[in-house]
Order: structure tokens, then C-alpha cells, then sequence
């Protein structure tokens, strides 16, 4: 039996700026199998980028990013990514949005049972104008389920649906994740949802970004939103907030 | 008309032009809309296929943009009727002058809608498909030309509407056949419900070529979510 060595992903990114603006220093970023990382703070301080050059859509920035300790170089099909808006292709009904990843052999029953797991049974032949905004993120979540990722990587992907949507959204990616045994990488604005949903809280400081400190959660799940030991980590977080951004 | 304010022959009647067109139907009226409608079909077909070619091929390499774009919108600048002495020149006045004046008008607005539509392809979609790691001739057939489909077909169904101005266009100048010889006809006898009739019969046509196009774009464009298709 072998060991995995190596976490499943390795984040190391030196410096990444836009023209000529500094906007990310010395970030390194480990994520272990099945483990889920929650990144927060204010708006611009990088958070998005770190995220985009781990999924491959950004090259131009000095690092590497590592998964399984290969060095990797654009966008690979163990990584998937879910946006902050669903970004379904318009003009392909659900069931074709969800297996856009496929090689064109439509697996119907793969697909039928994603949508089953993110409660949309039955709506794989809807258009995506004929959702609400949940149940369209609920969909952009099964498409990054069906090439069985190592890692999802999600930019505040619940930011414009409302509260209890939201909640719900929560339950269903902590039930998914742990379901596929997925390693999570999360940005959001929301504490609450940081330290809910995070194994780790990462608190970043902006200009440049980087990662200012690192709260452990040390709450096994299933969590009490409203515990003590819940809310302690969200005050430690928002005070780690506070002191990255000197309100 | 009926008071006498206007001249009968300068402006008959309604019930005279549906009159001149029954006597037309008799002596080859239905032959005269074949001919104009096959010349307007080829001339469109040509036209608007050859835009789609250039127009995908400079909406998805920014070297042929660069270097095809700017004679494009340089050529477009040109009035139509600018080309007729030269296509009468090169080509005679035989059915290819009129062919390719009729797709010389079909082929901008489509070109535009193609290379425009290609051009405005939302950043966020082709993020996804890059996600998906989709190769280009994949990505143009799954994701750019979907999307850009709405400009597209607007640019299809412009380009035909001008097939048929530049139809009229050409058999004006020399043609034997057609609903602008018809026009031509009407004028020389001194016969203007000859060239109302085919006015009517060039509206109807316009009009019934161009539903037929909403029709399709109904059925091939129901994904979006527009004020049209909710």
C-alpha cells in the first residue's frame, strides 16, 4: 500500500501582477484529499486570481501550481471550477449543460443521478432560462461533479441566491464533497459560511494578497451553525479579518 | 381617386391594381416571381455562404481580422449601384452580372452578423469550455458559433431583405424576366398599375421570405432568454 505523499493540491505563486500592479505575493496553498479550504477577505485582495491560476486559466504569473506533485500547466480534468454565475451554455438543455465535460457519449444515467443528487431530479430536458438562479447554480455544481474531479474550486458561489437557498447550497456541497471525496477550495465573502462549510478559514490582506492567517476549524461535521464552538472560530476569523484590513 | 383629386393613371385604384394583376396572372405573371425569387435564392445563397466563411474566419483569427476587416468595411462603404458598370463590364448583362450584384448585397450584413457575433462571444462561456479543455475547432463548433447564432441569423435575415433591393436593382437595368422588368415595363407603356402591382407582389414577397426566416429563427433561437422568447 502506498502513502499519498503529496497534497492533492499545491498552490505556490511568487508573484502575479496586472500591469505592472502587484496582486498576489508569496501565496502557498495546500489542500489534502477530501479536505475544504475557505478563503476570505475584502473585495480585490486576490482571492479570485489565486483561484483562477489554480484552475489554469491564468498563466502569466510566476509560480507553479502542483496536483499530486506534478506541475501543472493549463486547465486539466481533475480540476474543476464553479463560477460566481452559473455560466450555463444558454442553448443546451441541463442535461447537456451537466455533460459538457463528456466526450459526446451523453451518459444519461451519470447525469440523471447528479441531478438526482443536487435535487433536480427530472430536469435534465428544461433550457436554463426555465431556472431560478439556485437551481441553476445546483446545475453548474453537478456539471463540476461529472468528470470526477480531485478538486473543486468555487469563486462565492452562492452570492446571489438568497439566505435560505443559500443554506441549502451549503448542506449540498458538504453532502457532495464528502459523497465524491473531493478536496474543496472556497472563496467568500460570507464568515459565517467560511467557517461552516471550512476545514481551514484562510484570512487574506489585500495589495498585495496574501494569506495573513490560517484558523483551523476545529468542529467535527456535522456543525451547529449556531454552537459555541462555531461561533468562537467565527470571531477569531473576523478578528483576524479585521486586523488584515485595519477597518 | 374617386373625386377626381388625383390622376387615375398616375394612381389607379386598389381595385384596379388587383385587376392588372389578375390579367397579369394570365400572361406569366407567376413565371416573372420564379424568375426574380431563383435570382434572389442564388444570389443569397452565394452571397451570404461566402460571408459566413470570411466572417468565421475573421471573427476567430485576429491576423485575418486584422488584415481583412479593414477592405471589408472599406468595400461595404461603397454604394451599391457603384458596382453595376463594373459587374456590366466583367461579366456582361447576362444572369451573373445580376447574380453577383444580389450577393454582393447579401453578403455584408451577413459578414457583419457572423464577425461581430463571433467577436462578442461572452468571455465566461469560453472560460467554461477552456475549463472543459476543449480544442479550438471544438470550441468554434460548440460554443462560438452557438452563441454567436442571434447575430448571425440577424445578419441572414437583413442580407436577404437586401437580396431582394438589389434584385430589383439589377433587373432594372437589363432583364427580359422578373418583377423589376416588370417595374421597368409598367413605366415605359406608361402603365403605373403595372409597377404598383409589382410593388404589391415585391412587398409580399419581401414580407413572405422574411417570416419564413422568424419562423426558423423561432424554432433554432427559442433558447434565449429575451422579451421575444418568454
Amino acid at each position: 500500500m502506498t502513502v499519498n505523499a503529496y497534497p492533492v493540491l499545491d498552490v505556490r505563486v511568487r508573484r502575479k501582477a496586472f500591469s505592472g500592479s502587484e496582486v498576489l505575493r508569496d501565496v502557498h496553498l495546500q489542500l489534502q484529499e477530501g479536505e475544504c479550504v475557505t478563503l476570505v477577505g475584502a473585495s480585490g485582495c486576490g482571492k479570485s486570481t489565486l483561484l483562477r491560476i489554480a484552475a489554469g486559466l491564468e498563466r502569466d504569473y510566476e509560480g507553479q501550481v502542483r496536483l499530486d506533485g506534478q506541475v501543472t500547466a493549463g486547465p486539466t480534468r481533475d480540476i474543476r471550477f464553479v463560477f460566481q454565475e452559473p455560466r450555463l451554455f444558454p442553448w443546451l438543455s441541463v442535461a447537456r449543460n451537466v455533460a459538457f465535460d463528456g466526450d459526446g457519449s451523453a451518459d444519461a444515467a451519470r447525469v440523471e443521478q447528479l441531478l438526482d443528487e443536487v435535487g433536480l431530479a427530472g430536469f435534465g430536458a428544461r433550457l436554463p432560462k426555465e431556472l431560478s438562479g439556485g437551481q441553476a447554480q445546483r446545475v453548474a455544481i453537478a456539471r463540476g461533479l461529472f468528470v470526477q474531479p480531485r478538486v473543486l474550486l468555487l469563486d462565492e458561489p452562492f452570492s446571489a441566491v438568497d439566505a435560505f437557498t443559500r443554506l441549502k447550497l451549503q448542506e449540498l456541497l458538504l453532502r457532495v464533497a464528502r459523497a465524491h471525496r473531493i478536496a474543496v477550495l472556497m472563496v467568500t465573502h460570507d464568515i459565517d459560511e467560511a467557517v461552516y462549510l471550512g476545514d481551514r478559514v484562510l484570512v487574506f490582506e489585500a495589495s498585495p494578497g496574501r494569506i495573513t492567517a490560517s484558523i483551523a476549524v476545529d468542529v467535527p461535521q456535522p456543525r451547529d451553525r449556531d454552537g459555541p464552538a462555531v461561533g468562537a472560530t467565527i470571531a477569531a476569523v473576523r478578528q483576524a479579518l479585521q486586523r488584515a484590513h485595519a477597518f | 381617386m374617386r373625386l377626381g383629386w388625383v390622376a387615375a393613371h398616375l394612381l389607379p385604384p386598389p381595385s384596379e391594381i388587383a385587376h392588372t394583376l389578375l390579367a397579369l396572372a394570365g400572361q406569366g405573371l407567376a413565371g416573372h416571381v420564379l424568375v426574380s425569387t431563383a435570382r434572389v435564392l442564388a444570389g443569397f445563397v452565394a452571397g451570404a455562404g461566402l460571408a459566413i466563411a470570411l466572417g468565421v474566419w475573421v471573427g476567430l483569427s485576429r491576423r485575418a481580422e486584422a488584415v481583412l476587416d479593414p477592405s471589408f468595411q472599406a468595400l461595404r462603404a461603397i454604394p451599391s449601384l457603384a458596382w453595376v458598370p463594373l459587374l456590366l463590364l466583367w461579366l456582361g448583362i447576362d444572369e451573373g452580372a445580376k447574380l453577383a450584384l444580389i450577393a454582393i448585397g447579401a453578403f455584408f450584413p451577413v459578414y457583419m452578423g457572423v464577425a461581430s457575433g463571433l467577436r462578442d462571444v461572452d468571455r465566461k462561456l469560453v472560460e467554461v469550455a477552456e475549463m472543459a479543455g476543449l480544442k479550438p475547432i471544438a470550441l468554434a463548433r460548440r460554443v462560438l458559433l452557438p452563441a454567436a447564432l442571434p447575430a448571425v441569423w440577424t445578419g441572414l435575415r437583413n442580407g436577404l431583405s437586401l437580396a431582394w433591393m438589389f434584385m430589383v436593382a439589377a433587373e432594372l437595368i437589363a432583364a427580359t424576366r422578373g418583377l423589376g422588368y416588370l417595374l421597368t415595363d409598367g413605366r415605359e407603356t406608361g402603365r403605373a398599375d403595372i409597377v404598383l402591382a409589382a410593388i404589391v407582389l415585391l412587398a409580399l414577397m419581401g414580407k413572405l421570405t422574411d417570416s419564413g426566416m422568424q419562423v426558423l429563427e423561432n424554432r433554432w433561437l427559442s433558447w434565449r432568454d429575451t422579451v421575444a422568447t418568454r
